[in-house]
């Protein structure tokens, strides 16, 4: 393992950090909710009287995220390097994924683990390893 | 007035997404790329987002209500099974395969990536498999058969 010294951002990562901290804070105080996101739009799939109303503000406040940010300043660098097929298969297993185990990377890994859950724990540590393991595979064992 | 706080909420997410860099799949598989030019930032945003949310999370654990008056929706779940794991199995091959979680598809889709689209409605589709699984299993082997 080296560092990527050219790439390796700590105080904006820190600062975002912070932000989606602040959001998720929020969100638990006023809403009395989880801010997970694959939980937020799964909801959305199965209809409930009065439970429409806030997922699609918070997804909306996601999809506005960006228009707010170019306010402000030029979005910054975004590259995505999987082509479309490849696409299509990991958002289907981020979609079945994330619902069968009952939450991503905001329920578990961030508000999980802030609510120190044994069960976030075990599914960060499960999900980020099958990522590290992933990369590995697609990147040093294939070569892509 | 939920609403509301709802939209900022998930403005204030996409916003720390971007500034973090997250929204970016290639810095995102940088940190999951162990055995290459390793880039930890997302070490550095977990940690700042779970040093305000330990804070927030002691103080919402105590209160039966939200500050806006609304009932709490904290989870309570504590077993560890098949289904977290497998799930999170999934999700993980997943992630790493795009480098995409659920938060930065949506923040892609918003500035208008066309890939992020397309990821959208893929991961919406296997949400949808998965409430179709579960609504079998619901209502039992029976109305399967039929």
């Amino acid at each position: 393992m080296s560092i990527d010294t050219l790439h390796f951002t700590p105080l904006a990562a820190l600062a975002g950090g912070l932000l989606i901290g602040v959001a998720a804070a929020m969100f638990a105080l006023l809403n009395g909710r989880i801010a997970g996101i694959s939980g937020i739009v799964g909801g959305l799939l199965r209809p409930q009287a009065g439970d429409r109303g806030w997922r699609m503000a918070f997804v909306a406040g996601l999809l506005g995220a960006p228009l707010l940010y170019r306010l402000f300043a030029s979005l910054p660098d975004i590259r995505v390097d999987a082509g479309w097929p490849l696409l299509v298969a990991a958002g289907l297993l981020v979609g079945v994924g994330t619902r069968y185990g009952s939450g991503c990377t905001s329920g578990h890994g961030v508000c999980g683990l802030s609510r120190l859950s044994p069960r976030s724990l075990v599914a960060t540590l499960v999900f980020m390893g099958a990522g590290f393991a992933t990369v590995f595979i697609v990147r040093h064992l294939f070569g892509a | 007035m939920n609403i509301l706080f709802s939209f900022i909420a998930g403005l204030v997410f996409g916003i720390g997404l971007l500034v973090a860099g997250m929204a970016n799949p290639a810095k995102v598989l940088g940190f999951l790329d162990l055995a290459g030019n390793w880039d930890p930032s997302l070490a550095f945003v977990m940690g700042g987002a779970i040093a305000v949310g330990t804070i927030a999370f002691a103080f919402a654990r105590r209160r039966a209500r939200s500050l806006l008056g609304l009932p709490m929706h904290l989870p309570g779940a504590r077993h560890i099974d098949r289904r977290l794991v497998g799930g999170n199995l999934l999700f993980g091959i997943g992630w790493g395969l795009a480098g995409i979680c659920p938060g930065p598809a949506l923040v892609l889709l918003g500035a208008g990536y066309a890939k992020g689209l397309v990821f959208v409605l893929a991961m919406l589709a296997g949400m949808a498999v998965f409430e179709l699984l579960q609504r079998r299993a619901v209502a039992g082997p029976a109305a399967a058969a039929g």
